[in-house]
């Protein structure tokens, strides 16, 4: 235990003299880590610009009070998109996530040293780049539109769902697979008997929350053109129709609630 | 006598075969599901317009795309590609920082078991804002008051780490052990006291390993924003797309893939280092 001699006194201290020392001086590291960043974070920052910040503000939300209400009635559309959107391409995501997450779970796959790591490059692969960047590149090859978005938010699913139902297939209770194997079932109803029902739950719930985070990211990927409210929002951007971007701000809000709400019912009842 | 015919009968009314239990037990809502599924997917699909004549164009330009991964051009563009990274990684590092700092604050103000009930709500809210819009949205807002740039994006950031660390911080303090914090309380430490012996050693750990992935998150968020202006390699990524520098773009896609893969390896490291 660290203790302090003052005079003929002896006093506790939580941590000994070397712990104080190094935690001090891991936080000057980061502080001058910090102002190194700042630094060269703003070598380029017009510091006239941020000064009118507060003002561009109020500037801005006065132009954006009060909404215009009446521009509702052309969301209706795009709104229908974005919910396609995000539950097409969470469906479209389940076809090739599935079968990858099998082959990454480790008591699954055919080969630990070949089709595993191969498996696990595309989940990192998928996981590792955002769907709008993903929408970018496919309104690219595509053109813009639906299905660049559908596409898009699929190849971002795919990562997500794999990773996580790869998981859950890796802590499954052996005990159950053995019982199976001792009835002498073929891999495949090992398979169907043994694991799924194991994995089943966790992979509804895992599909409706990706769901929930794809209607959230489908309200944006239109800004890059593939299609959704987002798409609405860029169109409004662009001619500084202020009053108009606040009633999508508050109806991409609605949606992302509504979608929280639906998809933790959901998973609730299934869990 | 043992096989009465009666006897057999009523044996044989129950299945002898067993059938895998479905997954959703009431038949109702099973078949309504069911029924409700396939009514959407058709409406759905429908409702999807798609242009095969600009599909089957862009077949072609996919394929260039996918060889480009194999060719990638890390040199034509190498100052915008050196100036975005440079961008995504200050961005990244500052406001990941300076999201810890604030949120530490409002994360202890949100926790119902150390708050007044004013202070609680009053934290909540600053969570529950911070929240409620994706980054690229508050990204938007930033860029259109300070201008473009990083200082947009430091500041998306920061908010959004706000929004993320706070939130959990305020959970994982709810849920601390009590006992520690009565046995502090009843030496009579004072308030300050208390959040420092009996409050930061439970939560730490956590809190280090909660912040190591919102480093992780916050760089690829970085490389996400940029697309609107503030800052980062994201910018550099949608000129090179505009431009239909697959090349290019591919290398800059393969320097995030690997910056994460970094980040996520060495962020794992030392998560499971401290816990």
């Amino acid at each position: 235990m660290p203790v302090q001699h003052i005079g003929t006194k002896k006093v506790w201290q939580r941590r000994t003299h070397g712990d104080r020392f190094r935690i001090w001086a891991l936080q000057l590291v980061l502080v001058v880590l910090f102002l190194l960043a700042w630094r060269l974070m703003n070598e380029n920052t017009m510091w006239i610009f941020v000064q009118d910040a507060p003002r561009q503000a109020v500037d801005i939300g006065g132009r954006m009070l009060p909404p215009r209400w009446s521009y509702m009635e052309r969301l209706w559309i795009p709104l229908w998109d974005t919910l396609n959107i995000a539950t097409l391409g969470t469906l479209l995501a389940l076809l090739p996530a599935v079968p990858i997450a099998f082959l990454a779970a480790r008591n699954t796959t055919p080969s630990v040293r070949f089709i595993r790591p191969v498996a696990l490059l595309v989940i990192v692969g998928s996981r590792s780049i955002n769907s709008l960047i993903w929408a970018l590149l496919l309104v690219a090859i595509l053109g813009p539109g639906l299905l660049a978005g559908i596409i898009a938010i699929a190849f971002r699913s795919i990562g997500f769902i794999g990773k996580l139902l790869y998981e859950a297939i890796e802590e499954i209770d052996i005990s159950q697979v053995e019982a199976i194997t001792a009835t002498g079932a073929s891999p495949a109803q090992v398979l169907e008997f043994a694991i799924v029902p194991q994995v089943l739950p966790a992979f509804a719930g895992i599909t409706v929350f990706r769901w929930d985070i794809n209607i959230r990211e489908s309200t944006v990927i239109g800004l890059v053109g593939a299609g959704g409210i987002g798409l609405e929002l860029s169109h409004s951007l662009n001619t500084l129709a202020w009053p108009q971007v606040s009633l999508i701000f508050l109806v991409i809000l609605g949606t992302v609630v509504i979608s929280e709400w639906v998809s933790a019912r959901a998973r609730h009842a299934m869990i | 006598m043992l096989h009465h015919p009666k006897q057999i009968q009523a044996v044989s009314q129950y299945p002898t075969r067993w059938k895998k239990p479905p997954f959703i037990r009431r038949a109702w809502l099973r078949y309504g599901m069911y029924l409700f599924i396939s009514g959407y997917l058709v409406l759905g699909f429908t409702s999807v317009e798609i242009n095969w004549t600009r599909v089957a164009e862009g077949i072609p330009r996919g394929w260039i795309f996918i060889s480009a991964f194999f060719t990638p051009d890390f040199l034509s563009r190498s100052s915008d590609i050196w100036q975005g990274i440079k961008e995504s990684l200050t961005m990244t590092l500052t406001s990941t920082i300076a999201g810890i700092a604030l949120s530490i604050p409002i994360g202890v103000g949100a926790a119902r078991n150390l708050a007044p009930a004013p202070i609680y709500l009053a934290c909540r809210s600053i969570i529950a804002i911070t929240r409620s819009f994706q980054e690229i949205i508050i990204a938007i807002l930033f860029v259109a008051m300070v201008g473009f740039g990083p200082l947009a994006g430091f500041l998306t950031l920061t908010l959004a780490t706000i929004g993320f660390l706070a939130k959990l911080l305020a959970e994982d303090i709810e849920d601390i052990d009590e006992s520690q914090t009565e046995a502090i309380r009843s030496t009579g430490a004072s308030w300050l006291q208390l959040i420092n012996y009996a409050v930061q050693p439970q939560v730490m750990p956590r809190l280090i390993g909660l912040s190591m992935y919102r480093l992780d998150i916050n760089f690829r968020e970085s490389a996400v924003i940029g697309i609107v202006g503030a800052g980062g390699i994201g910018a550099t990524l949608n000129t090179a797309i505009d431009r239909y520098e697959f090349d290019s773009a591919a290398a800059i896609l393969l320097i995030i893939i690997a910056i994460v893969f970094i980040s996520e390896y060495s962020s794992g490291f030392i998560r499971n280092r401290v816990q």
